[in-house]
């Protein structure tokens, strides 16, 4: 029996939204965020950010892929969730979970991917023997015309995918912010910024997880660093960070100025179970901390080895911080009674299909897929996009 | 076609049994009930509850309500003098037992509040079911069909009443049907069979026959949380300003 302080409604005691609802948003706000970095050089011709491009796409891919289990494993009848394919209810926003999902991956990643690796799909085809070969084969789906003119439409048409796929990563990731934030049962939840927030704080997560991906392969493969390519990118991160901070804060400003009815149950829950993860962790140093950090290399040209490490501890606590903002959304906005007399506690079990284990392996996963996306097609520029500012650390 | 009586003797059990089986995949029959011509919500008299929580058992044993959960519960509000915001408030068990004395000595007032599922007519529950399991019948009851749900506790975070839980064994979720077995037989709701009382009445709101009605004309009604605009047909009659 979890502990109570104060007055709930008896069918309140229990938490039922887990960890893997925290971690649903988590990965959704990561593809959404990697998508994002990858149409800055393809739209908005940032060259600087091209040696992460193809990285940024595998990273949306490896963990979109992963981003329906756990909702899945959370569902109490996950055998029933086809439902949702065939009988949508629609005036529900979960309902639409599917179809912006299989858009989004579809209509958007994999046909992108496929038109930026399909030349590259092609030549391994031909290069490689025995089973990859025949994989390659498949992967062609039949197209093997690579003259100039079919490379120049491939082209064309990946920059206007990518078009379509900066609104629908928007769409995704904004759409889960929605699903909470029109619960006007849940005053910690409702709010019409909550889309705005989800889909900023998911930009940052995912320039952040793109950037120290970039950083620790390069590492891995004994390669240098694009230092252009990766200042551009904590630039990028330090933008939308501060965006985004500027966001929540307007939600909370705006929340203690207008004081409504559950206003007093929220603060005293901030002050109380949500103090560490809400204000230590996810304020203090999950984003105050890296915008400083951020903010201090943007005026002072530091040496590559110190901006390698600063952009790595930015990066790592942006991370960090994301999380903590998804937990607080969906374990706090639990933690309080309805009727704002009381709270109830949320402790993490270990083993259980919904426990911490299964969350480790789930944020395991979206990595293992990656690594054998990136043997499958691997997303190194053998030619650096610019001339080198520095050698590997 | 010619059928020799040997074979219609085989023939009868037969069909007998497919009947049988067609039959229980559908709801129990309701002969004489229209639902169109109904209304349902409830009255609920709080100056009349003593708290005795014979509603809450007589729900329990009805609907087969797993233990620790609540398709009805009853609260008990203290609050002293003008402190409206900060009542203090129990339902220890659901109010299940009852509820401990009260001293003689403490200041304030005492009262009780039964609780259960509002069958609201715009219901935040049914909105947000991305599968369409939960859904509003045309007589105004809020039902789950659980053969369908796939237990998403969407409709649990949309309830701004704490009505709903996920049932621990069958994994979908559970909340009060207004007794919707018995009253489309023309009986009243356990709860309401239950109380000693008469502080819960089964209010049909399309039967201008229905006390109900007088009652509305004649009393300070209120329903829980209307800033939430669910169009609540739980009717309050003598609710306190502190409830919540």
């Amino acid at each position: 029996m979890p502990h109570v302080e104060g007055f709930m409604y008896p069918n309140e005691i229990a938490l039922y939204w887990s960890i893997l609802i925290v971690l649903y948003p988590y990965i959704t706000g990561l593809v959404a965020g990697a998508f994002i970095l990858a149409s800055l050089e393809r739209v908005f011709r940032v060259e600087a950010v091209k040696p992460t491009y193809r990285l940024a796409l595998l990273t949306a891919l490896a963990f979109l892929l992963v981003a329906p289990l756990p909702l899945q494993l959370h569902l109490g009848h996950p055998e029933r969730s086809y439902e949702m394919y065939f009988t949508p209810h629609l005036t529900s926003a979960m309902a639409m979970f599917g179809f912006v999902y299989l858009w989004y991956l579809m209509a958007v990643l994999v046909v992108e991917i496929w038109l930026d690796y399909r030349a590259d799909i092609v030549a391994m085809s031909q290069s490689t023997t025995g089973w990859r070969r025949l994989l390659y084969r498949i992967m062609t789906l039949g197209s093997t015309n690579v003259s100039p003119r079919a490379l120049r439409i491939d082209d064309r048409l990946g920059w206007f995918i990518t078009l379509i796929g900066i609104p629908s990563a928007v769409l995704l990731h904004g759409y889960v912010g929605f699903i909470f934030g029109s619960v006007k049962a849940n005053p910690w939840w409702s709010s019409a910024l909550m889309p705005v927030v989800f889909i900023f704080s998911a930009m940052v997560s995912g320039i952040a997880a793109v950037m120290l991906l970039y950083m620790v392969s390069m590492k891995l493969r004994r390669e240098p660093i694009d230092m252009r390519c990766v200042d551009t990118i904590a630039r990028y991160l330090l933008y939308i960070f501060v965006i985004d901070f500027s966001l929540e804060m307007l939600d909370l400003i705006h929340r203690i100025y207008e004081a409504d009815a559950s206003f007093r149950s929220l603060d005293f829950m901030v002050h109380t179970k949500l103090y560490f993860s809400q204000i230590v962790l996810q304020i203090y140093i999950g984003t105050l901390l890296p915008i400083l950090l951020l903010t201090i290399m943007q005026f002072r040209k530091f040496a590559p080895a110190t901006r390698k490490a600063v952009y790595s501890v930015a990066g790592s606590l942006t991370l960090i911080s994301v999380f903590a903002m998804r937990w607080n959304v969906v374990i706090g906005g639990q933690l309080f009674s309805k009727s704002f007399l009381g709270y109830t506690t949320y402790k993490v079990a270990l083993v259980t299909r919904e426990g911490l284990l299964v969350s480790i392996a789930l944020m395991i996963l979206p990595f293992f897929i990656l690594w054998i996306l990136i043997k499958l097609l691997p997303p190194w520029i053998t030619k650096p996009a610019a001339p080198l500012e520095s050698s590997t650390t | 076609m010619n059928i020799t009586r040997r074979q219609l003797l085989i023939l009868l059990p037969a069909a007998a049994i497919a009947w049988e089986h067609v039959l229980a995949g559908t709801p129990e029959s309701a002969p004489n009930y229209t639902m169109t011509e109904h209304w349902w919500g409830m009255l609920i008299d709080i100056p009349k509850c003593i708290g005795c929580g014979n509603c809450v058992a007589a729900c329990q044993k009805e609907n087969d309500v797993p233990d620790g959960f609540f398709r009805t519960w009853v609260e008990r509000y203290h609050v002293t003098d003008w402190n409206l915001t900060n009542p203090e408030v129990i339902s220890p068990d659901g109010g299940k037992e009852g509820f401990p004395a009260v001293k003689e000595d403490e200041n304030g007032k005492y009262f009780f509040v039964p609780k259960l599922c509002n069958h609201c007519a715009d219901s935040p529950c049914t909105q947000v079911c991305p599968v369409g399991a939960t859904f509003i019948t045309p007589d105004g009851v809020v039902l789950i069909d659980q053969k369908y749900c796939m237990g998403c506790a969407y409709c649990v975070q949309a309830c701004p009443y704490g009505c709903r839980y996920i049932h621990p064994v069958k994994h979908v979720a559970d909340k009060c049907t207004l007794c919707y077995h018995r009253i489309t037989k023309g009986l009243t709701t356990a709860c309401c069979e239950a109380c000693p009382t008469g502080a819960r009445q089964l209010a049909d709101l399309k039967n201008p026959k229905d006390p109900i009605h007088e009652f509305l004309k004649t009393h300070p009604v209120q329903i829980l949380k209307p800033q939430m605009a669910t169009g609540a047909k739980v009717f309050y009659n003598g609710l306190d300003g502190s409830v919540r």
